[in-house]
């Protein structure tokens, strides 16, 4: 059937900021269904509330809303644009819970929206349990026992007649948020009395568990004709009882015999139809039971999700595009495969390899947070590796987490070996780790599988790894023993680590003996036809696949698993750069790890390797293709840090001179760079010894802000005020030596801190944009909202950041992006940091002045000059604001303070014509929506009470009530102005968190005291973040807070497109 | 060691039985049901890669075999598997290779190996575990028979005629099962799960030796034949298309791959042979008078010429949408189906069982006997 005429203007909603369980593989699907739809001749409306995403730039959509993604925001877009049909199975969970709330307030109907992908009656029924278990009888399928409570009385009834373990679910909620194993009657009362609060609906399910049976997923895709196909099989490592995010899995599926396989096929066939997904995708989890093959329906999504991103990206077949194109009325059959281009999609692809992935957790960030894994995901990010053998694509992924895993770890001792086995019965990150020390220490893998539950198929392979490791200890280089070990995955750091060698000896030694990889590639029928767009992995067999090609190549470096600190902005940056020099002739090979992102998709670059990003894997590409260049500046730290290899491999880098990749990085160069330059610095001491960080901190004097040498998104940083203070972290933190020095810099207090991103040429320099952050230095600058233009800064001062910005670039040698962070205190402005690469705000500047700085620096690193280029002026006609997104409702127990450390997962964007409006669509972006009535808690330290008093009027005056505990209540009354005072937690009660249960208090204003009432702050802290309510830490903060609240007052927020000129 | 016909040569480790075995070369993209392919007579004559590098993972077990052995001459693959896992499992997979005679071998660039086929076409190659004298296996190679113009009936079919009852060959016939319809199966090297199938539909199923002729399978009474699937190029069985012709005006026929081309030959088409042919587990199939694509399992090497069909017999239904390939026929006046696919799958999905009921269906009609199907099959 031809595409739909009837349909001609359809509005697609995206997933908004990146939360964990709901990360970049949204941006990748509805990048892919925009670029589809407009293909397609459609008109794309899209609206996404996350200025990160590759999908917000104006070039995907033909209006383009950056807009909160909540109903009224919807509604108005619908209202201003009357699209014909909405797209919501491309956003998550998070658009199809906007679909189905739109659709029952009567907002759809009203202005004859039609919904396609997935209808409401098919959503829901997906979504509710019980609807879904109905469903799923009535055909014949076994879903796990269960039943529903909305009382813990009720739960606790269920829990005595299924028999505990039990699982507790929550309906309507992403990454199984609210959901939980409970193994006994107090642990159930707890967990469902969280999970109510977090379902939407007020109800939570209490089932059989299943913890220990095998997992399996299906991608299945079904169009209007009835056609359905399974895209891919995926097999999870970790048994039942861990969610499937923070599960290692594989694809295919490896341990099911056809027979099983085709019985699990045949379910998804009834189910996608019983569903009634009429065209669309959806992935179905099942369960087997290892020892019986039993079988249960888990769950199905009916929409893409990251296992549909990981599925395109293991199988080479776009579910996201296709997905789309069936919304619109295209069958399987009609629809090409792109990339055989003559075998139409309506087929199932045949993997002639295998892909294992692995998330990447960030409890190093989030200390007090439980690390065990259940079914609440966890992860912040993943990598996939795709192998000819599943050894060699389990130390792919191992070594692509950039964890160090290009070394195998040792064999556990003993002693270690029995507390393993201890720690090996409960999931935890760690466990791949775990199970390699405790094989290597000569462990069963029939025994360890015992004890995990994870079959001992996955643990034999594993056994392969480490019983060739065993035979390397004992070895000197032997050319047949290093092909082999090549073969089975091992890295050249690990061999030099066995063989006593360095790792660039190994590599020369080996190429020398013909032990060199190949390049295979991904083609979806397992070489049965020629592949037109293929993409490609390396590994050591005979024949090499890529194709001769005479244009120019370029190599740009992605950014590997996402991390808390590095992720989509840069991936952002790569895509933006592989479109511009594709469009300049140039072709361009993109490597990546991370199978969420929209780099790895196989159209985007000229052709993509699907590789570890380590020295190792990059410099194999660069044999294979001989590029004239490799962009490290694009992918954050990641390729950064390769390019010292590199650039010691010869291999050109273009952009920044790699000298001044190492000035910058540099703090001794670097600080006297500055002071040549004449510019300030807070005056700052590298320390080599514990004694000497104290000696230094001392002569700076406190506060001094201290980190370790090697950071990335601030870890380990903290602003210490006293000598206690810097004891205790240098204990906890830092192991303080020549090779791992400390830095210190005099922290400046209550400074503002700007960050700048621009474009140089070596020559001259064109400013993106000066941002303001709202929060004062000290708090990372990823996790604090910045505004475009700068609100408070005086001309004097943005001049001087922009010559300072400048005089930098030019000393540096920049030649690409450059981020500079400024701190101004009195009008006196320091030079914090400054980074020649691309930096997390590039997509938020880009979007904020429409300036595309990222393409601008592609075509300045392949040798164009700004003033030939003559870029667009950034335009400030409207107030952007750039707010982060907290995952502290994720991690229980973890303090929602912010700090130098960055915690945030993603950030959203509010634009209008004014600071208040713009902030306050940041806030409703981010999931906390300043009030527009009610009660504001305040609890602030005597510095701050001055700087509130006015704010605090004016409250008053906009009609809020106060609250505050004691000091701060009567500080305000002895100023006039009216207070509730309420006990602080451990005063009496009822207190101020008790107010807070009750929903008496609507906003939270609380600037740390420190230490001294440092619990009853945590505590506040907590409770306002499990309930949802706003907390602001800082005055700054809480000032801007306050005209956000103001403009508020002033009538609804109107919607504004990218596209639209002022 | 592999050696091609034409000089190439690839080498891997061998496991299962030392020996050498010359064969055509054939590539199947299936990525499970190794088991039931290596046991599929079908690929007599032929050597089997596979696509899917890892082999062996979920072992060997007693029900996956679709005829009483290993009918493949060898096996290539990347990754053997000798520690599997599975619940189903009795064995590994080189344990059997071992147990019938068959020769394999691991480690090879299997993916070198089929782009090399699929640019020259499927090739004659000996597989030695016992070897690594390139140019003694190469004119092995060469001096075995080409697959062209091989009648490959006679060596896999049964000896003896038997009864299929619910749990496998049985030399007598449950008193229960005397109501069902026959129906009788030639055997060219069938696979058990048509058998299987049969019986699902609720037949009673009597399988011959395939030159039984056509006068005593008429005088067993069968309310159905099915002409089954086999090895080799159709042409040369003379006798087979005889009786396809025969049979075909007689009683409610279906033909399932081998026996389709059989059935094409009888009505006067002419059969030829594909470069590489179609053997996986994801072929779509499209049936052009509703637009319903199948995702099939396919075993053929060669094909019914589409085109040589005389005009006005068959309905062409059945086309295969990557390459347009006639996959299936219908006769306009006879109850004759002819499929090329495999409806009965084992490997692969189950989306074309429809053969089947349209097939017991067509004997109810004519035979007024009621078929009561055993289980319910794929939706659709």
């Amino acid at each position: 059937m031809p595409k739909r005429t009837d349909v001609k203007k359809i509005l697609v909603l995206g997933a908004g900021p990146i939360v964990i369980g709901q990360a970049c593989e949204f941006d990748y699907s509805g990048t892919q269904g925009c670029r589809a739809l407009k293909q397609l001749g459609y008109e794309v409306v899209l609206h996404n509330s996350n200025p990160a995403t590759i999908m917000t730039d104006p070039e995907f959509a033909d209006r383009t809303y950056i807009e909160p993604l909540l109903p009224e925001f919807v509604e108005r877009i619908i209202e201003k644009e009357k699209p014909d049909a909405l797209l919501p199975t491309l956003g998550g969970q998070t658009a199809l819970n906007l679909a189905v709330a739109l659709s029952h307030s009567g907002v759809l109907a009203k202005h004859r929206v039609e919904l396609i992908g997935a209808s409401l009656e098919a959503i829901e029924t997906a979504e509710d349990r019980d609807l879904f278990k109905q469903c799923m009888e009535k055909e014949g399928l076994l879903l796990p026992r269960s039943g529903y409570a909305t009382s813990v009385a009720d739960a606790v009834a269920l829990g005595e007649q299924l028999g505990y373990p039990l699982v507790i679910r929550s309906s309507f909620t992403l990454g199984g948020q609210g959901s939980g194993i409970v193994r006994d009657r107090r642990a159930l009362r707890e967990a469902v009395r969280i999970g109510i609060a977090a379902s939407p609906n007020g109800s939570i399910m209490i089932e059989e568990c299943l913890v220990g049976w095998k997992e399996f997923e299906l991608e299945v895709m079904r169009d209007r004709m009835d056609n359905v196909v399974i895209v891919c099989s995926i097999e999870n490592f970790d048994p039942m009882g861990v969610h499937t995010g923070d599960s290692i899995t594989v694809a295919p599926a490896q341990t099911l015999t056809d027979r099983c396989y085709q019985e699990m096929r045949d379910a998804s066939l009834r189910i996608i139809r019983a569903i009634k997904i009429e065209a669309g995708g959806c992935n179905i989890q099942f369960g087997v039971h290892p020892d019986t093959g039993e079988m249960r329906i888990i769950e199905m999504n009916p929409r893409v999700s990251r296992s549909s991103a990981l599925a395109s990206k293991a199988t080479g077949f776009p579910i996201a595009k296709i997905a789309a194109m069936l919304a619109v009325g295209l069958t399987l059959d009609e629809i090409p495969n792109d990339i055989t281009r003559k075998t139409p999609a309506c087929f199932e692809p045949s993997l002639d390899y295998c892909v294992v992935k692995i998330p990447r957790w960030a409890f190093e960030k989030f200390r007090r947070a439980d690390r065990l894994l259940g079914t609440k995901m966890k992860s912040v990010g993943e990598v996939m590796a795709i192998g000819r053998t599943m050894p060699e694509a389990i130390l792919k992924g191992w070594r692509s987490l950039e964890m160090g895993g290009d070394l195998l770890p040792g064999a556990a001792s003993p002693e270690q070996l029995e507390e393993l086995k201890m720690s090996l019965r409960e999931p935890h990150p760690d466990r791949l780790r775990d199970l390699f020390r405790a094989l290597a220490a000569g462990e069963a893998p029939s025994d360890l599988s015992v004890l995990t539950g994870i079959d001992p198929w996955f643990l034999n392979q594993m056994r392969r790894i480490t019983s060739f490791d065993a035979l390397l200890m004992d070895a000197g280089w032997d050319d047949a023993l290093v092909r082999e070990g090549k073969r089975l995955g091992f890295s050249d750091r690990h061999l030099a680590f066995r063989f006593g060698m360095t790792e660039p000896d190994v590599r020369a030694r080996r190429k020398s003996a013909g032990i060199v990889p190949v390049m295979k590639a991904v083609d979806t029928c397992g070489a049965e036809f020629e592949a037109e767009t293929p993409y490609f992995y390396s590994t050591y067999e005979e024949e090499s696949e890529v194709p001769a090609s005479t244009r120019p190549r370029v190599l740009i470096l992605g950014s590997g698993p996402n991390r808390i600190g590095q992720g989509l902005e840069f991936d952002y940056c790569c895509v933006q750069a592989a479109l511009e020099l594709k469009s300049r002739g140039y072709d361009v090979l993109m490597c990546n790890s991370n199978p969420e992102t929209v780099s790895t998709d196989y159209d985007v670059s000229t052709r993509l390797y699907f590789e570890p990003l380590t020295a190792e894997d990059v410099l194999n590409i660069v044999d294979v293709e001989q590029p004239i260049g490799v962009i490290v500046q694009l992918g954050g730290q990641t390729p950064l840090k390769l390019a010292k290899a590199l650039h010691a491999a010869g291999v050109p880098l273009l952009g920044t001179p790699y000298d001044g990749l190492d000035l910058a990085e540099n703090r001794g160069r670097f600080r006297d760079l500055v002071k040549e330059l004449g510019l300030s610095q807070p005056e700052s001491r590298i320390a080599s010894t514990q004694e000497q960080a104290i000696e230094y901190a001392e002569q700076l004097g406190y506060p001094v802000l201290v980190r370790p040498s090697y950071v990335l998104g601030g870890r380990g940083m903290r602003i210490v005020y006293t000598r206690i203070e810097l004891d205790d972290w240098l204990a906890r933190e830092a192991l303080v030596s020549e090779d791992e020095p400390v830095l210190i810099d005099k922290f400046l207090e209550g400074a503002l801190e700007v960050d700048v991103d621009a474009v140089a040429d070596g020559e001259s320099v064109m400013l993106g944009a000066v941002m303001e952050h709202i929060e004062e230095a000290g708090v990372h600058s990823g996790d604090s909202t910045c505004v475009i233009p700068p609100f408070t800064l005086g001309d004097s001062v943005v001049h001087e950041v922009r010559e300072s910005t400048a005089k930098l670039a030019r000393a540096l040698g920049v030649k690409g992006l450059m981020n500079v962070q400024f701190a101004v205190r009195h009008g006196e402005v320091f030079v914090l940091e400054a980074n020649p690469r691309a930096s997390r705000t590039v997509p938020f500047v880009s979007k904020a002045v429409g300036v595309p700085l990222a393409r601008l620096a592609a075509r300045v690193m392949v040798g164009e000059r700004l003033s030939d280029i003559r870029p667009p002026e950034p335009d400030v006609s409207m107030v952007s604001v750039k707010k982060p997104v907290l995952p502290f409702s994720r991690f229980p127990g973890e303090d929602a303070l912010l700090g130098p450390e960055m915690k945030s997962t993603g950030e959203v964007m509010g634009r209008d014509l004014d600071f208040g409006r713009a902030l306050a669509k940041a806030h409703l972006g981010s999931g906390e929506p300043l009030p527009h009535a009610g009660n504001v808690c305040l609890s602030l330290r005597d510095d701050d009470k001055r700087a509130i008093t006015f704010m605090a009027m004016k409250l008053v005056e906009l009609g809020y009530g106060l609250v505050a505990t004691r000091g701060t209540a009567r500080f305000l009354k002895r100023n006039g102005i009216a207070v509730r005072e309420v006990f602080k937690v451990h005063e009496g009660r009822p207190h101020v968190v008790d107010l807070m249960e009750n929903g008496e208090i609507q906003l939270v204003l609380n600037t740390p005291l420190g230490r001294a009432s440092e619990y009853d702050e945590k505590a506040i802290r907590e409770r306002a973040v499990a309930l949802g309510i706003p907390v602001i830490t800082t005055v700054a903060g809480a000032i801007a807070a306050v005209s956000g609240m103001e403009a508020l007052t002033r009538g609804p927020l109107g919607v504004t497109a990218l596209q639209e000129a002022l | 060691m592999l050696a091609l016909e034409d000089g190439r040569v690839f080498r891997g480790e061998g496991f299962g039985a030392l020996t050498e075995m010359t064969g055509e070369v054939v590539f199947n993209t299936a990525m499970t049901g190794y088991q039931e392919v290596l046991s599929d007579p079908s690929y007599c004559g032929q050597i089997l890669t596979f696509t899917y590098p890892l082999i062996g993972n979920y072992g060997v077990n007693a029900d996956d075999m679709e005829s009483e052995r290993l009918r493949a001459q060898g096996l290539v693959c990347r990754d053997v598997c000798d520690t599997p896992s599975n619940y189903r499992s009795q064995g590994t997979l080189p344990d059997l290779l071992l147990e019938h005679g068959v020769p394999g071998i691991t480690g090879v660039d299997t993916r070198a190996l089929v782009r090399h086929l699929r640019e020259r076409g499927t090739m004659r190659a000996c597989l030695s575990t016992t070897r690594t004298e390139p140019d003694a296996l190469i004119d092995l190679a060469r001096s075995s028979p080409r697959m062209e113009g091989l009648a490959l009936a006679d060596v896999v079919t049964c000896v003896e005629p038997y009864w299929w009852n619910d749990t496998g060959p049985s030399e007598g016939e449950a008193v229960a099962d005397r109501a069902k319809p026959l129906c009788v199966v030639f055997d060219f090297g069938v696979k058990y799960n048509i058998l299987r199938r049969l019986r699902a539909e609720g037949f009673r199923v009597r399988v011959v030796p395939a030159r039984t002729s056509v006068r005593d399978v008429l005088a067993l009474g069968p309310d159905g034949v099915l002409l089954s699937n086999g090895p080799g190029d159709p042409e040369p069985l003379d006798f087979a298309i005889a009786a396809a012709r025969e049979v075909a005006h007689a009683v409610p026929t279906l033909g399932i791959c081998l026996g389709h081309q059989l059935l094409g030959l009888a009505f006067g088409a002419r059969t030829s042979k594909f470069r590489f042919g179609h053997r996986g587990a994801n072929h779509p199939v499209i049936d052009r008078r509703t637009g319903v694509v199948e995702v099939s399992s396919q075993n053929h090497g060669f094909m019914v010429d589409a085109e040589t069909l005389p005009p006005g017999q068959f309905d062409l239904t059945h086309f295969s949408a990557n390459d347009g390939t006639l996959e299936g026929m219908v006769h306009r006046t006879l109850p004759v189906l002819s499929c090329q696919y495999h409806p009965e799958a084992a490997p692969g999905p189950h989306d074309s069982r429809h053969w089947f009921r349209a097939f017991s269906k067509s004997v109810a009609a004519r035979s007024g006997k009621k078929l009561v199907p055993l289980q319910v099959g794929a939706p659709r």
